[in-house]
Formats: structure tokens, C-alpha cells, sequence
């Protein structure tokens, strides 16, 4: 394209509706949904799993597959209407006007072609340029990126980079022909929280560089707001409310929005005092959905007669905000500064008497260096390192930390799935760390559970719901007969809330939320008395995290269980827990209170992971600490304190003496302990990260 | 079909870096360890098999007399060495235990060495498949070596040839099927080779013969016998058994190019190649081919053992007299070391080209390449 000095609206989407044709039926994936981006502009869209953005961006690229057609409205690119482009023009536009940045890094690049390649094949499709010239452009952007050793990055295949490192290849690879609009399909959602952070900050930094215009899908609303002008709001195919981030997130005018941002833990929420709020009910499927308003079966507002009305509800603009608009009928009447019906309150329970120590515990995994031809060069890899801690009766001690730091190891030498190397865990005061899962006693098996990360692989495809709860308490040997197992996994489907008629149900045709329940009902068929949860809402969506969280604290304090609360969310960690455990490569680096840790002084590794978690919240001010580098690998650590190849403190507690002693561990206050070598003073001079505006506490 | 291969050969040229070479080295020597290993263990069971009392006593009495008491068969299987304790026998044979000298209960000295003849002075101490003593073969009266060396020359001509209408065609095949899974071309193509695959060598030979080489539907254009082209192949007589064997493999490789073609079309890579703007032939050939090919390249390679399973078929058909052929002359006439000669280098055969492989294999997956 030519016009190279056009200055209207980079994209324009106007009443786009697509949809994907199946054997059974046509499937709506989106409906009326219009947006528009001006250069140099943001513009986020978010909304749950399955509500069409990922259709709306590939739906910008012409790219919907065999079975996916758009059936309604256009998409304009600098005024051009891409719909009515050949194959042959849209192949020119791809890649150098537009470009697409996916989810999955690994996935999108091809795993036998060298990164090099990948890169330099951009510029001489489009532009026709040698390869020599084509070589150093890849170069140029490698560098831009901010990749080590760029030389070196182009030579490489992809399985040879770290996830990070492969996304912002991929990044590169987006901007070698500086495209005008960018197109951003959850990027970081496979990657840790402080690469995330460091992706995210350089998209921004990239976007400004090269006035790119960027479609930002997400389904972090706190994310969105990082890095966007503008957002739109999706649900169920439809763009529900659309405006400035400002206007959207401060002075929203759709239930949808408002009940999203009640059901996410900002600042300020607490689970006693201010509970979250879930959205009732289930996502609609495509084909499933209502009449009249989408959201009507779950809205608060719902007027019979009104909202269910057969009728289409259009977009109505806000009086009074620039480009504000939202499609809700109601939205002038609702008084949007109402202040929240605060849930039911509930009293902290007093913590009670330690029922698990950990002390020293040690797991160390031999393996074998290379993995091809074995040998003899075994490394050892230090999964968890000297871990010490007591956890109590009805509290939540929250595990955090990126991958790879040992959280998962932790757990499974807890569980008994593996032994531990050296230490001892002590389950009431008697020693577990040695026996493995086969050799534990049934009480001690049913005392100590797990909730898994994912629930759609941990229940047996074959086997209904009620039957795999009963199986639970067939091996806890609970109740004298079928009679009584029977009754009592009804019981168990109350607790979690369930209808009883999903006993009979198999677990595909429950949602994922309603897995998570079922895991939860079974772990704790045995009366559990310390649970494990490994992740256990990360795989949900927003509005079924918070039922999920709630359903957990219920039950904890009910049966004064002990959860440990496995998570890489802080935001959700702060909302729950009552004491917080930092890892990092084996180490736990800080351990204290939610409070304590949550203010300074912080370790630095807790500082930077605070500062790297999105928060959906206009009135929030942030430190910005972006860290370099990945995580090191555990079978390759780094020398003396662990955090050391990241740490921006180091040279003021003495590189020498960080990079060469691991550092000890020190009480800062009571029950507050980090391994840091910074002295006292500059743990003192720290501020804090997070700074939450007066007036809302 | 040669930029194919002109691209299969690249990928294998270009990416032999210094680092790989060691690498591969220690690679290969482990694979030949394990592959002698079961070269033995395989050879044992065929010399085990050939050397059951009843084959001896059929061959005792082949080469003796047909009205030999069990008296006479037992000593005359004794004066031949052949009571030996199995294992024995086994290593004499091999080549690494001395070659037996018995001096027979009728006054006779027989050396294995010296062809159960006395042993002069020159005769060797070792006389087994290592030293390239293969024996002889009772049916052709010749040695076992000379035997299978023309005869596999024969047959390797005909794999040749197999081969070079096999693979490509059926990567061809694969290739275009599984560019765009569903498509008229897809369907078509993966019809035939779901047929030709289904029907075994021995109806799909006597149907093409019946079609082409007779009168009776008028379209007489190969030989139905490829007798003659064992001197001299042409397309007149070597077609057909060519076709019969290829078609059988064929089927299979190209479903296999074809799944696996369709699994790297849908792939995000792909997607990705696509949404940077390039071609369709382009992303065909740059980008989905060589991750498509990894898969079919290990069953082309193992295909081999089947193939020469169709080769026993096929050779008998077209009496074309090759090695199958003498495995089935071998086995019907009791010819004990013939058969084991045939086996000793089936085996091996059927060895390499599993070795051949994963080398392949390893060459065009980088991931497991450097690793
Ligand atoms: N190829 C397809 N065939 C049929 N239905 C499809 C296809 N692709 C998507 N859909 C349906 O279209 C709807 C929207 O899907 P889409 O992938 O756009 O959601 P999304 O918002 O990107 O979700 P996520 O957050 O999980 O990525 C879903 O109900 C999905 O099941
Ligand atoms: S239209 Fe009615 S049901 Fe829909 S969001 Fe507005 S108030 Fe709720
Ligand atoms: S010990 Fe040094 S490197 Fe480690 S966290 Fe403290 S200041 Fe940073
Ligand atoms: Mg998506």
C-alpha cells in the first residue's frame, strides 16, 4: 500500500459478526462487534475463555480456517476494506502492515528452522531485499528485543531459547517490517510474572519506538490496563462496553464490567472483611446463549420483561465521555456509584496448634546430564533447599514463586509421591519425610490432600462424578457400606456446592469450575486436615476463580483445615492467605505474614514480584522494577545467593560477597525471616511498591 | 521430485556441524553394539532352528543313504561334527571356536576346515561366517557366499528400483494429500492408498499380470515373467514386479506423509508462516515439509523388512531369481547352510537399514540433535 501518509483511523471494524459453520449447527463466535484503533494507539480487548477475541483478531487477519466465516460488517485497514482483498493482496499486507503475536512462543515458531531464517524470511518476502541485507535487520531487532548474544540467538533453532527468549523472538519477528498495527493474542500468559513484566515493558517501549498501533487481547484486566489507551469489554461474543481505560475502569456503565472487577482481588479485598463476589452461573455457550441481553441470566440488575425481550440490544453511547459506549438497556437507571453490598462477613479464625513442620527439608534429584546417552556426569539438582517452617491448624500459608523454584517438589515430598533427601516434615509431631504414599497409613493419607492445578486431567474421564468420590472414601475406609458412602458423597457434593444430580453426571459435562469442585470434594472426602492446593484456580476463568477461592475458605473454616495454598498470583495470595512463603530455585527466601511480607522491607526477589503483577486498578501507583534476564535453570544455579544474576541490590550489600556466600537467614521481626546479605539500614530505606491512595482504605 | 531430494539432501549436508559429528559418532557405535548383539541373538535362533534333529536327519539322509538306519544317521551325523553341543556347533560356525576334526568311526578324519575332508597343513583352524566360510549349498552345489552375493546383487537391483518409485511417489503422494486435508485431491489420493496398501503382493501381482501381461484384456504390454531381466532389465519385463512390490509400501508411506503433512499444516508455525505473508508454495516447501517428513522417513526405513517380505512373493511370481527366490529354493530343498546364510544377511539387512534410520532421524529432528 502506497498511502503511506494516511492519517485516519489505522483499523476500523464495523459491525463485524463471524461465525464457524459444524456439521450441527452455525456457531455465532461474534456478533456486532465494532472497534476502532487511530495510529499509534492501544487498544485492549478482554473478556473469558471462549467469548470471541481470538476470533476477532484472526477474523483481522482473514485467517479463520475452513470452517470460520465472517457473515456480517467490515474491517477496514488505512480505509481499505479487507474483505474484499484477493489472497494475493492480503499476503502483501500480512507480515509487513499487520502483524500477529500469539499465545503459545513455542508453538509459533517452526521447530527445524533456525530463528535466523525465520526472521530474515519477513523482510524478503516483503521488500525484496538480499539476504545479507535481510541478516542484518534480524540482527537490528534481536538487538532491539534485547536478547544476549544476538549472533549467537539467530543461529539457534527454538528449543535451544527459554520461553521468554522464544516470545520475544517472536516479537521480533512481529516488527521486522515495523507493521502498523500489532496484534497481541494473550502474549504472555504461558510466561512467569517477572518475564511477563519484562515482555510487556518492552511491547510498550517497541510500540512507542515504531508507532505501532496494537490490538491487545487479554483476559488480565490489570494487564490491559498496563499497557492500553483503550478497552473493550467482550462477552459472549459481543463487545459489552468500550471506551477509554479511565472511563471503563473508574466509571464503568455495564454489569458485566462491574461484576468482573468485583470478582478479582485488588488491594483492599480481604477475605473476612471484604470478600470477593462472584459472577453466579455459567458462561453461555455459542449456541446456548439467551434471548435478548447475553448476560441477563447472571446479571443483578435483570429486568424481566426487559432484558429478556427477542430483540437485538445495540451499542448506546455514554453521555458525557468520549467514545464511551456500552449495551446494557439499563445502564442510566443503575445507581453505578452504589457502594457494594458487602458479602457476608466472617470473623478470622484464630489460628490454632501446629499440625505440620517442616525442618530443614532437603530434596535434591539426581540426573543424568545428557538425556540421550546417559553417562556418567549426574548433576544434581537442588529442588528444594533447606526449607523450614510450621504451618497451623485453620490457616492459610500461601507458597509463591515462579517456575521452577521447587513449589511443586514441595508438595509432592509432602504428599509422599517422593521421599525427602534430608530433613524431616513432622505431621503432628510425628515423621512423614521418609515414608512414601504407598507405606503412609490410611489416616495420614486422608489427613493430608491435594487439590490439583488442572482439573480437567486429574478426574478419570470414565467414571461419573459420584462414582469417583465414593472410590475416595472406599480407600479412606470411610463408612460401613454403600449405604452410608452413598450418603455420604452427597454430603460432600453440598459442601462443594454441586447439585446432587451431578453425581450421576460424567466429568465432561461439567464446566472446569465444577471439576475444581469435584477435586475439592474428594480431597477432602477424608476430612483432610492439611490440603495442598497447587494452583488451584489458574486454569479458571475470572468470574469462576473467586466461587472456587470462596468455596475453599469456606470449607477451611468450617473444618479448621490447613491449606497451603500453592500460587504464582500474588493478588489472589494477598486476598487469602494469612502467612506467605516467597521461594525462589529451591530457596525460601521470605517467609512472614501476609502483612509483612506485603510492605517493606521485602526481599528483593518479593519487591520485584510485587512490582511485576498487573493490577486492574486506575488509582494505583506502582514501582516499576523490571528484571533482566530469566530465571536460571535449578540444574544450573547460580553461585552464592541464588537471586544474584537478577538482584538490583546487589551492589549495595557487596556483589563479591552475594555472588559468592548464599546468604543466612535472617528475623527481620517477629515471625518475619529473609535470606538477604543487605544490612539492616537498607531494608529500612525500602519503599513501599505498591502505594494504595488514602481515601480508598 | 527432485527438488525433493535435492532438499532432503541438504538438510542432511548442512546441519553436519563439528559438535554433531562427535556426537553422532558415539551415537552410531552404540547403535552397532546393539545391532550385533541382536544380530547374534537372531542368527542363534535361525542356526538353533535349521539344526533340529529332524532337518538333520533329512539332510543325513539326502546326502548319505535314504534307507540309513537310526544307527547309521546317528553316526554319520556324528563323523560331521553335527552332535556337537548346539552352542559349540554355533561358534564353530560363527567362526570363533576352532573348526571341528573328528576322526569318524569309520577310520576317516574329517576337518570342518578342510570340507570334512583330512586336514593338510594349510587348512585353517577357524572356518565359520567370519572368515567368509559360508559352506555349500546343497541344491546349487555352489558356495554359499558366491550364491547369496549374485542373488542379493539381483534382488538389490529390483529394491533399487522399488525404491525409486516408492519413495517419491508416495512422499508425492502424501505431500499433495495432506497440503488441504479434506479437499478433492485428499480424498482421491488417500482412497488409492488405503487400496493399495489392503491388498497384499500376491493378489496385487497376479492381478496386474492377468491385466497386463495377458490377452485377455487386450493390453499386453509388460512380461509377465522377469527372467530375463535379471541381465538385462528393461521396462517391458521389469515393470511389473517393480509396481507390485511399490504399490504394497506405497499405500502405507504416503498415509503416513499424509498424517503427518496434515498435522504440520495446522500447526501454529504454520499459521504463523502464513500470517508473515508467505505463499502457499513456499510455506508447502520451507516450512512444512521437512517437519512433515521426520515421521515417513523412519517408516520408509522400516518398511525394508516388509519389503523384502514382498520380495519372497514377488520373485516366486515373476520366477525372478533373486534372493527371495533362493530363500524359498533353500527352505524347500532342506538346504541347511544356504538358509543360513540367507538369514545371516537378511538379519543384517533388516539391521542396517533400522540403524540408517535413526540417523536420519536424528538428522532431520534438530531437537533431538542438539540436546
Ligand atoms: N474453528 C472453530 N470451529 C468452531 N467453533 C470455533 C472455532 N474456533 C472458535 N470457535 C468457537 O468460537 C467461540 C470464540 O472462540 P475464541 O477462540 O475466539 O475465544 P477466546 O475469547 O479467544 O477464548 P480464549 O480466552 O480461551 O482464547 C468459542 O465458543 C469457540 O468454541
Ligand atoms: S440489559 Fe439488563 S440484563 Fe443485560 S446487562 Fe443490562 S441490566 Fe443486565
Ligand atoms: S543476597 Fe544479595 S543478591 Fe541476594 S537478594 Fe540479597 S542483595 Fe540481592
Ligand atoms: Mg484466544
Amino acid at each position: 500500500m502506497e498511502n503511506d501518509n494516511y492519517d485516519g483511523p489505522i483499523l476500523e471494524i464495523d459491525k463485524l459478526s463471524i461465525s464457524f459453520f459444524t456439521r450441527l449447527r452455525e456457531i455465532p463466535a461474534v456478533m456486532d462487534f465494532s472497534a476502532k484503533i487511530m495510529p499509534g494507539e492501544a487498544l485492549g480487548v478482554v473478556g473469558e475463555s471462549g467469548c470471541g477475541k481470538s476470533t476477532v483478531a484472526l477474523g483481522v487477519m482473514q485467517d479463520l480456517g475452513v470452517n470460520g466465516r465472517i457473515v456480517g460488517g467490515s474491517i477496514k485497514f488505512k480505509g481499505q476494506d479487507l474483505n474484499k482483498m484477493t489472497q494475493e493482496e492480503l499476503r502483501d499486507i500480512r507480515g509487513s502492515q499487520i502483524a500477529m503475536i500469539y499465545q503459545e512462543p513455542m508453538a509459533s515458531l517452526n521447530p527445524a528452522m533456525r530463528i535466523g531464517k525465520q526472521l530474515m524470511e519477513v523482510p524478503m518476502i516483503h521488500e525484496g531485499v538480499s539476504e545479507k541485507e535481510a541478516y542484518d535487520r534480524a540482527l537490528e531487532v534481536v538487538t532491539d528485543v534485547k536478547l544476549p548474544d544476538p549472533k549467537r540467538m539467530l543461529e539457534s533453532f527454538p528449543h535451544q531459547l527459554s520461553g521468554g527468549q522464544q516470545q520475544r523472538i517472536v516479537i521480533a519477528m512481529a516488527l521486522m517490517s515495523k507493521p502498523s498495527l500489532l496484534i497481541l493474542d494473550e502474549p504472555t500468559t504461558a510466561l512467569d510474572v517477572t518475564v511477563e513484566a519484562a515482555v510487556v515493558e518492552l511491547v510498550k517501549d517497541l510500540g512507542k519506538k515504531y508507532g505501532t498501533s496494537m490490538l491487545f487481547i487479554s483476559h488480565n484486566l490489570g494487564l490491559v490496563l498496563e499497557t492500553c489507551d483503550r478497552i473493550c469489554v467482550m462477552y459472549s461474543g459481543e463487545a459489552v462496553e468500550r471506551g477509554s481505560i479511565e472511563d471503563v475502569f473508574d466509571k464503568m456503565q455495564h454489569p458485566y464490567t462491574q461484576a468482573l472487577f468485583r470478582s478479582i482481588p485488588l488491594p483492599g479485598a480481604d477475605k473476612n472483611a471484604r470478600p470477593l463476589i462472584a459472577i453466579p452461573g455459567n458462561f453461555p455457550l455459542p449456541h446456548e446463549r439467551p434471548e435478548g441481553c447475553n448476560f441477563g441470566p447472571r446479571c443483578d440488575y435483570f429486568e424481566d420483561g426487559l432484558c429478556n425481550e427477542n430483540k437485538a440490544i445495540p451499542m448506546y453511547p455514554v453521555d458525557g465521555m468520549e467514545r464511551h459506549e456500552t449495551r446494557c438497556l439499563k445502564f442510566q437507571e443503575i445507581d453505578w456509584n452504589a457502594p457494594i453490598e458487602v458479602g457476608a462477613q466472617t470473623e478470622k479464625p484464630e489460628p490454632g496448634r501446629v499440625v505440620l513442620k517442616m525442618d530443614n527439608l532437603k530434596k535434591y534429584y539426581e540426573v543424568a546430564a545428557s538425556a540421550l546417552f546417559g553417562g556418567k556426569n549426574k548433576k544434581v539438582v537442588k529442588a528444594n533447599e533447606t526449607l523450614s517452617f510450621e504451618a497451623r491448624e485453620s490457616e492459610t500459608l500461601a507458597i509463591v514463586g515462579e517456575s521452577g523454584c521447587g513449589k511443586s517438589t514441595f508438595a509432592k515430598v509432602l504428599m509422599g509421591l517422593e521421599t525427602a533427601t534430608d530433613g524431616q516434615i513432622l505431621l503432628d509431631n510425628k515423621n512423614i519425610e521418609g515414608t512414601s504414599i504407598e507405606d503412609r497409613d490410611t489416616q495420614t493419607v486422608a489427613d493430608v490432600q491435594m487439590v490439583f492445578q488442572n482439573p480437567f486431567d486429574t478426574l478419570n474421564p470414565s467414571m461419573t462424578v459420584g462414582r469417583q468420590i465414593i472410590r475416595a472414601l472406599e480407600i479412606f475406609q470411610i463408612g460401613n457400606n454403600d449405604e452410608d458412602r452413598r450418603k455420604r458423597m452427597l454430603e460432600l457434593l453440598d459442601l462443594v456446592k454441586l447439585p446432587r444430580a451431578f453425581a450421576d453426571r460424567m466429568p465432561r459435562q461439567l464446566s472446569g469450575g465444577q471439576k475444581q469442585r469435584v477435586g475439592i470434594a474428594r480431597a477432602f472426602a477424608g476430612d483432610a486436615r492439611i490440603v495442598v492446593a497447587d494452583e488451584p484456580v489458574s486454569a479458571l476463568d475470572v468470574s469462576v476463580q473467586a466461587a472456587v477461592t470462596d468455596l475453599l475458605m469456606e470449607i477451611q473454616r468450617e473444618h479448621k483445615t490447613t491449606l497451603l495454598f500453592i500460587s504464582h498470583d500474588l493478588s489472589i495470595v494477598r486476598y487469602l492467605s494469612d502467612r506467605v512463603m516467597v521461594m525462589y530455585l529451591g530457596h525460601v527466601v521470605e517467609l512472614g505474614t501476609t502483612d509483612q511480607v506485603f510492605a517493606p522491607p521485602y526481599h528483593p526477589y518479593t519487591e520485584a514480584l510485587l512490582s511485576a503483577v498487573p493490577i486492574a486498578d486506575t488509582s494505583i501507583k506502582k514501582k516499576h522494577i523490571v528484571l533482566d534476564g530469566d530465571i536460571p535453570s535449578a540444574m544450573n544455579p547460580p553461585s552464592g545467593c541464588p537471586f544474584q544474576t537478577r538482584c538490583r541490590w546487589k551492589d549495595k550489600a557487596g556483589a563479591s560477597l552475594c555472588e559468592s556466600e548464599v546468604p543466612p537467614v535472617r528475623v527481620l521481626a517477629d515471625g518475619h525471616q529473609v535470606k538477604c546479605h543487605l544490612d539492616d539500614a537498607d531494608f529500612a530505606a525500602m519503599e513501599p511498591v505498591i502505594e494504595t491512595p488514602v481515601a480508598a482504605e | 521430485m527432485l527438488p525433493l531430494l535435492r532438499f532432503l539432501s541438504r538438510a542432511i549436508t548442512n546441519n553436519n556441524t563439528d559438535k554433531t559429528g562427535a556426537f553422532m559418532g558415539l551415537f552410531i557405535l552404540r547403535r552397532l553394539g546393539v545391532m550385533i548383539l541382536t544380530a547374534l541373538c537372531l542368527t542363534f535362533i535361525v542356526f538353533w532352528l535349521t539344526n533340529l534333529y529332524p532337518n538333520l536327519e533329512k539332510l543325513a539322509k539326502t546326502q548319505g543313504n535314504f534307507r540309513m538306519s537310526d544307527e547309521q544317521v546317528e553316526t554319520f551325523l556324528g563323523n560331521r561334527g553335527y552332535t556337537q553341543s548346539l552352542p559349540v556347533k554355533y561358534g564353530q560356525w560363527i567362526g570363533v571356536l576352532p573348526g571341528y576334526v573328528i576322526e569318524g568311526t569309520d577310520g576317516e578324519t574329517r576337518a570342518k576346515c578342510a570340507a570334512n575332508r583330512a586336514p593338510t597343513d594349510d587348512t585353517a583352524t577357524f572356518c565359520g561366517i567370519l572368515q567368509g566360510e559360508w559352506g555349500q549349498s546343497t541344491v546349487f552345489k555352489d558356495d554359499v557366499s558366491t550364491i547369496v552375493g549374485t542373488r542379493l546383487g539381483l534382488t538389490g537391483k529390483l529394491m533399487f528400483w522399488v525404491m525409486m518409485v516408492m519413495v517419491p511417489g508416495a512422499l508425492l503422494i502424501g505431500v499433495l494429500a495432506g497440503m488441504r486435508e479434506g479437499s478433492r485431491t485428499d480424498r482421491s489420493l488417500s482412497t488409492i492408498s488405503i487400496v493399495s496398501t489392503a491388498t497384499p503382493e500376491y493378489v496385487s501381482g497376479v492381478i496386474l499380470i492377468a491385466v497386463f501381461a495377458t490377452p485377455l484384456f487386450g493390453m499386453q504390454y509388460f512380461k509377465g515373467t522377469a527372467t530375463s531381466a535379471m541381465d538385462d532389465a528393461t521396462f517391458n519385463n521389469f515393470f511389473l514386479p517393480v509396481i507390485t512390490i511399490a504399490m504394497y509400501g506405497m499405500g502405507y508411506i504416503a498415509r503416513m506423509t499424509r498424517a503427518s503433512m496434515t498435522e504440520v499444516m495446522t500447526a501454529q508455525y504454520v499459521r504463523t508462516a502464513r500470517l508473515k505473508g508467505v505463499s502457499f508454495p513456499n510455506i508447502v516447501m520451507k516450512h512444512a515439509l521437512r517437519n512433515a517428513l521426520i515421521a515417513p522417513f523412519t517408516v520408509i526405513m522400516l518398511q525394508f523388512p516388509w519389503l523384502l517380505n514382498g520380495v519372497v512373493i514377488v520373485e516366486t511370481l515373476f520366477n525372478y531369481k533373486g534372493f527371495g527366490w533362493t530363500l524359498v529354493q533353500a527352505a524347500s530343498n532342506n538346504d541347511i547352510e544356504l538358509l543360513l546364510g540367507v538369514s545371516v544377511v537378511s538379519v543384517f539387512v533388516v539391521l542396517v537399514t533400522q540403524l540408517i534410520s535413526d540417523i536420519g532421524y536424528v538428522f532431520l529432528n534438530p531437537r533431538i540433535r542438539i540436546s
